[in-house]
């Protein structure tokens, strides 16, 4: 036994390949928060008047929480005077395009695989792409907007479209949300935006890269996508960090609204650095993901898989506020080492007729500690709310956790909510069949663990789903048939 | 705001007149994480669903001497009683003048609490009282602990059946100002032995009740232990009532709460699995009408390997009532190869009752085998029509797929009379429109 | 190929070999018959390195090679093949993909580049329809949900596909109605070639009037008490074990 287990330690032990450090000028303003912070990341942006209020309300706020300790989560006290507000690689003069942009920071995204130039000649998928404090590049641009679509980054979106940032901005999660959504509102620094207009089904995948590179920058960005009558959109975000022994924080806002008939696909694959091996450093994922159902006949899908950071703790939910709207999560959280994950979902059933769907698959191995928290909710109006909820654990060795906390409420008697879930481990015996075909422990293990988390990956779209079955250390599954 | 300050005089008055011994240090432990706690709240996580604050805008007399009378007692008695080794508390405190042991002392010894803690059980109650603290950290149970006085202590002797099924009766005496009873027992199931527990509430008098209950059972090699409670009190008494059992050698307990009525109704049923191969089932009923609250928290900790539980709590909520169901089972790194089981459906009868529920999954071990699922939903519409379409009205067709809702819990009362003494309550608690 | 002397092996402590010894050549096919519990799944957990087994005795040598000293894969990609007697589901993992996977190690193995996608396929098509297996199956999770003939039918399958030197069926005819029982045979007679060997583990002599095997051997508590052609497989259908057993008995009272 203490042999095999070491066998499967073995087979899942990966290094991280995204760990290094692009040497590229930066603008970093001096580590701690203040009024004067705030002040200062504004004016860095230009901001209007009323964005600067805005921010300030939200610091102000912020000061009076604490930070919240529910999580099953462990870690150090986080010291925000400790932490730089602002980084941004210096640009060299105003882009008009990708192809003026700095070589050094290209070469930076080929290396992570999001090659800007391959992306917009081969694939379609418009990227927008954030390092440290700031949007660098938005691609396909023009394409988008001769179809009404504006994606952009939010600064621009607050210089440009101030109407519709002022408009929705906090409309999902409110500045007074909670503890790290306070900070961020206050913070932010940018982050993508996105409008679809009514009627339109946007062609192509948006997609943010995401990528802290200074040392003890925190980031802070701010995503809000709006959906009007109608239209689609599919969103993806990545991202990824340098190995640094310091623990560096991410504390982001997502919010999503879907206006009647409209539906968002949101995908993430994170893969933040989780920290070595004995669990120094590594990034404090700390973020709020929000969906709102607005309109009857809407829809909002949130998929993620999240293989990084040293500690996760999210949960995109939806608000099911229209009639016949439908919120969907899939999910699949693989953990290692001392990584931590709390993580989950809510369904906020208002509206009636709604419907929910929950697939949760956590994996667990080395020392790491995986939680699945959802909440079901079923309010009084919410006539025929049905939720069906389906989490399951896999088990790698025997120093991980597996850890299940759904939470259901219901209040409407036409309400139906379903919950499953279970825990196993990898079978000795499914290995061995594995092993006598030739097959060894390590590649066994991750074509079983690939189907684990199949249902949840099918739900990618195609261009992250190869991605992420990597991350998963997992390449036969899919490639054929 | 609550005013609890009063119970300082009357945890002091109680240390005066017995300051000394193992209880004595228990109640101090308690107070002290008493006036810490306090009481608790819905920032506490496992009182999120159930506020207790009503329970505590009120001051309760110290339990004294109440005119409970025989035939008080006899109009509380359960079916079987004449061949039951009956125990009678009054106000949370055990009134040996009022109570039957039938059980000759080869088989069954009972004794007051502070005689067990001072004799020949000294070190027994020494080691075993209070283990539940370890689980339970909030102001309520410590409460308890801050008073323990007038409690038993059973010991079923090694190898012995009693043929005497064990009964409890509670009794509230509300007729003069409210009650606040807070009972304390442990009961020790030694070697190969086997117990047969029942314990059931009744408040007597317009005012309101609270009784804060705790029961310790503790288990050894190869005893078989069923324990059954039931929960059909008034609608102005609450309770916050824990039984906390612990397996500490191979063994076997089956467990049945049954809960109709009542105010607030918290129950924690806690199984410690401290010893390799325990199987464990608990079962669950609560039918909520009114205005109830019916909180039933388990928590299975698997400390070593091979134990097997499964657990299946049942409910329906109508009227303005409030199910809460939060199960949580722990698996420890020692304790591989841990089956376990558990299973939570809800029947929402109203647009003003509510079902929050909330099953949870540690685990810390890998060669394991744990589910979990849960429901909330109505009655199966298809059924409904069935019934109807063959003539019966729709109050009787949903009474009659309600009891059928309720029988796989009925079914897991193994004695014959308390079953039938079950199903008829259930059946005029359901028939009542 | 294979030659397996005196081995002993252990399983919890309890000794189930006590001493097998068994040669097979190229193109043989050789049937082990014996009642219930005499070991003969035990013999093929040992020759395909099950980690519960210990051998405490005795050694194998496979195409010139030390087996016991090879780990479970490796034995695999030097083309030893286990048929299970209950093959394993695997949730998630299609049969497919799984195929897929064991080619390609064995071929990396044997330092040959993986087959591509478009070989692959070829390569499956023909074993398709050299096995009768339905492409819908090959879709589907390995083994999860399958009857059992078609468990057998794709143990059969993934035999043809891996090319085995030396494979061993382990009760391959168990729970299999007569017309799934010709159907996995006719495959595993389309199988048979001059360098192949098959080993056919069984309890009754019915596989054997479909694959006809060079020599039977009966193995009886944990030792081959008795060897021969496809008589004695016939002998053993018309008398049952006892007619051997009861001589075995004898001969060990004495």
């Amino acid at each position: 036994m203490k042999e095999k287990s070491g066998t499967l330690e073995q087979a899942v032990l990966n290094e991280y390949k995204y760990g290094f450090v692009t040497d590229i000028d930066t603008d970093v303003i001096a580590k701690g928060l203040s009024e004067d912070t705030i002040r200062l990341i504004s004016n860095k942006k230009n901001e209007p008047e009323w964005m600067l209020d805005w921010r300030l309300k939200a610091y102000n706020h912020w000061l009076k929480l604490v930070e919240p300790k529910w999580p099953n989560v462990k870690y150090p006290p986080i010291n925000y005077q400790d932490i730089i507000y602002y980084a941004a690689p210096k640009p060299k003069k105003q882009l008009n395009s990708l192809d003026e942009a700095d070589p050094e920071l290209l070469a930076t995204f080929d290396k992570l695989g999001i090659s800007l130039n391959e992306q917009r000649r081969l694939t379609g998928v418009a990227v927008d792409v954030v390092m440290d404090s700031v949007s660098i590049a938005t691609s396909f641009k023009k394409q988008l907007s001769e179809i009404g679509v504006i994606f952009c980054s939010i600064s621009e979106a607050i210089q440009e479209h101030p109407e519709l940032v002022k408009k929705y901005l906090g409309s999902v999660v409110p500045m007074t949300d909670n503890y790290f959504a306070a900070l961020n509102s206050a913070v932010f620094t940018d982050g993508s935006f996105c409008f679809i207009p009514k009627g339109v089904r946007c062609p192509m995948e948006l997609s943010t890269y995401f990528r802290i590179n200074t040392e003890n920058a925190g980031q802070f960005e701010r995503t809000l996508i709006i959906a009007e009558e109608e239209s689609y959109v599919s969103y993806l975000e990545g991202c990824t960090a340098p190995l640094r022994d310091e623990n560096q924080l991410h504390a982001a806002v997502v919010e999503l609204v879907a206006h009647t008939k409209a539906e968002i696909k949101y995908s993430t694959v994170q893969n933040w650095y989780p920290g070595d091996k004995n669990g120094l450093g590594g990034i404090y994922n700390f973020v709020t993901k929000r969906g709102m159902c607005k309109g009857d006949h809407s829809k909002i899908s949130w998929t993620q898989v999240e293989t990084g950071s040293a500690i996760t703790w999210k949960y995109p939910s939806v608000i099911l506020k229209g009639d016949h709207s439908i919120g969907e999560f899939y999910s699949v959280a693989f953990t290692n080492n001392y990584q931590q994950a709390d993580t989950g979902t809510k369904m906020i059933h208002l509206g009636k007729n709604t419907r929910s769907r929950i697939v949760s698959k956590g994996i667990s191995a080395g020392h790491s500690q995986n939680s699945y928290r959802g909440l079901v909710r079923a309010g009084k109006q919410a006539t025929n709310a049905r939720n069906y909820s389906q989490c399951d654990s896999l088990l790698l060795g025997d120093k991980c956790g597996a850890h299940t906390f759904p939470y259901i409420e219901v209040k409407n008697k036409t309400a139906i909510v379903e919950h499953e879930a279970t825990t196993s481990k990898i079978g000795e015996d499914q290995l061995f069949y594995c092993r006598q075909r030739g097959i060894d422990a390590e590649t066994a293990v991750a074509l079983i663990v690939n189907g684990f988390a199949k249902e949840v990956m099918n739900q990618l779209p195609m261009e992250f789903a190869v991605e992420a079955q990597k991350l998963l250390a997992v390449s036969m599954e899919g490639s054929v048939g | 705001m609550n005013d609890i300050a009063y119970f300082k005089d009357q945890f002091e008055q109680l240390q005066e007149a017995d300051p000394k011994g193992t209880i004595a240090g228990l109640r101090q432990s308690g107070f002290d994480s008493f006036s810490k706690a306090g009481v608790p709240t819905f920032h506490d996580e496992d009182w999120k669903y159930t506020n207790v604050s009503s329970l505590f805008d009120k001051e309760y007399p110290i339990a004294g001497l109440s005119g409970v009378t025989l035939a008080d007692v006899d109009a509380v008695r359960l079916p079987g009683s004449e061949l039951a080794n009956e125990l009678v508390f009054v106000n949370g405190r055990f009134v040996a003048g009022l109570s039957n042991i039938r059980s000759g002392i080869s088989d069954l010894i009972v004794l007051p609490l502070e005689v067990a803690a001072t004799g020949a059980y000294k070190d027994l109650v020494a080691a075993q009282l209070d283990h539940s603290s370890n689980y339970l950290s909030d102001g309520i149970h410590a409460l308890n602990t801050s008073f323990i006085c007038g409690g038993v202590f059973i010991h079923v002797l090694k190898g012995k059946e009693p043929k005497h099924p064990v009964y409890f009766y509670h009794i509230l005496d509300t007729r003069q100002h409210p009650s606040l009873a807070q009972p304390r027992s442990l009961v020790l199931v030694d070697e190969s032995s086997r117990l047969q527990l029942t314990e059931t509430y009744a408040t007597l008098g317009p005012s309101d009740s609270f009784n804060n209950q705790v029961m310790e059972i503790v288990v050894k090699e190869n005893a078989f232990v069923e324990y059954y409670k039931i929960q059909n009190d008034t609608a102005n008494a609450s309770q916050v009532n824990t039984t906390h059992i612990r397996q500490i050698g191979r063994s076997y307990v089956h467990t049945v709460t049954l809960t109709l009525n009542g105010a607030i109704v918290r129950n924690n049923m806690n199984l410690v699995l401290d010893a390799n191969g325990n199987e464990t089932h608990l079962y669950g009923l609560y039918l909520l009408k009114g205005k109830s609250h019916a909180d039933n928290h388990t928590l299975i900790d698997n400390l070593k390997p091979n134990c097997f539980s499964n657990q299946l709590y049942k409910g329906i909520a109508d009227d303005a009532s409030t199910a809460v169901f939060n199960g949580r089972i722990m698996v420890q790194p020692d304790a591989q190869k841990t089956n376990a089981y558990q299973s939570n459906k809800n029947i929402l009868l109203s647009d003003n009752a509510t079902i929050n529920t909330k099953p949870q999954l540690e685990i810390f071990a890998d060669d394991v085998k744990c589910s979990h699922g849960c429901t909330v939903g109505q009655l199966d519409e298809e059924a409904l029509f069935y019934l109807r379409a063959r003539g019966i009205p729709k109050e009787s067709a949903e009474v009659l797929l309600l009891e059928a809702f309720a029988a796989d819990i009925v079914e897991q009362i193994k004695p014959e009379v308390l079953r039938s003494y079950v199903a008829k309550l259930i059946y005029e608690h359901l028939a009542i429109q | 190929m294979l030659s397996v002397k005196n081995i002993h092996a252990n399983i919890d402590g309890r000794e189930i070999l006590k001493g097998i010894n068994l040669d097979i050549k190229p193109g043989e096919v050789h049937a082990i018959m014996g009642p219930n519990g005499s070991g003969k799944s035990t013999l093929a957990s040992v020759l395909a390195g099950r980690d519960e087994y210990e051998v405490t005795e005795g050694n194998v040598s496979f195409l010139g090679k030390d087996l016991l000293g090879l780990s479970t894969e490796d034995r695999a990609r030097e083309g030893l093949f286990l048929a299970f007697q209950y093959p394993v589901e695997i949730p998630g993992v299609s049969t497919t993909n799984f195929i897929k996977a064991a080619v390609n190690e064995k071929r990396k193995y044997l330092g040959q580049e993986p087959l591509d996608a478009v070989s692959f396929l070829k390569m499956m098509k023909e074993k398709m329809a050299l096995v009768e297996i339905d492409q819908r199956l090959l879709s589907r999770s390995i083994n999860e949900g399958f009857s059992g003939g078609e468990k057998k039918r794709n143990e059969v399958f993934q035999m043809a596909m891996l090319e085995p030197k030396l494979a061993i069926m382990d009760e391959t005819d168990s729970g299999l109605d007569i017309d799934a029982l010709r159907i996995v045979a006719k495959g595993i007679n389309k199988l048979r070639n001059p360098d192949r060997a098959v080993l056919l583990i069984t309890h009754y002599q019915r596989l054997l009037d479909y694959i006809q095997p060079d020599y039977v051997h009966v193995l009886y508590n944990g030792r081959i008490v008795k060897s021969g052609t496809k008589e004695l497989a016939l002998e053993l259908e018309e008398k049952g074990y006892d007619f051997i057993t009861d001589e075995v008995d004898l001969t060990a009272d004495q």
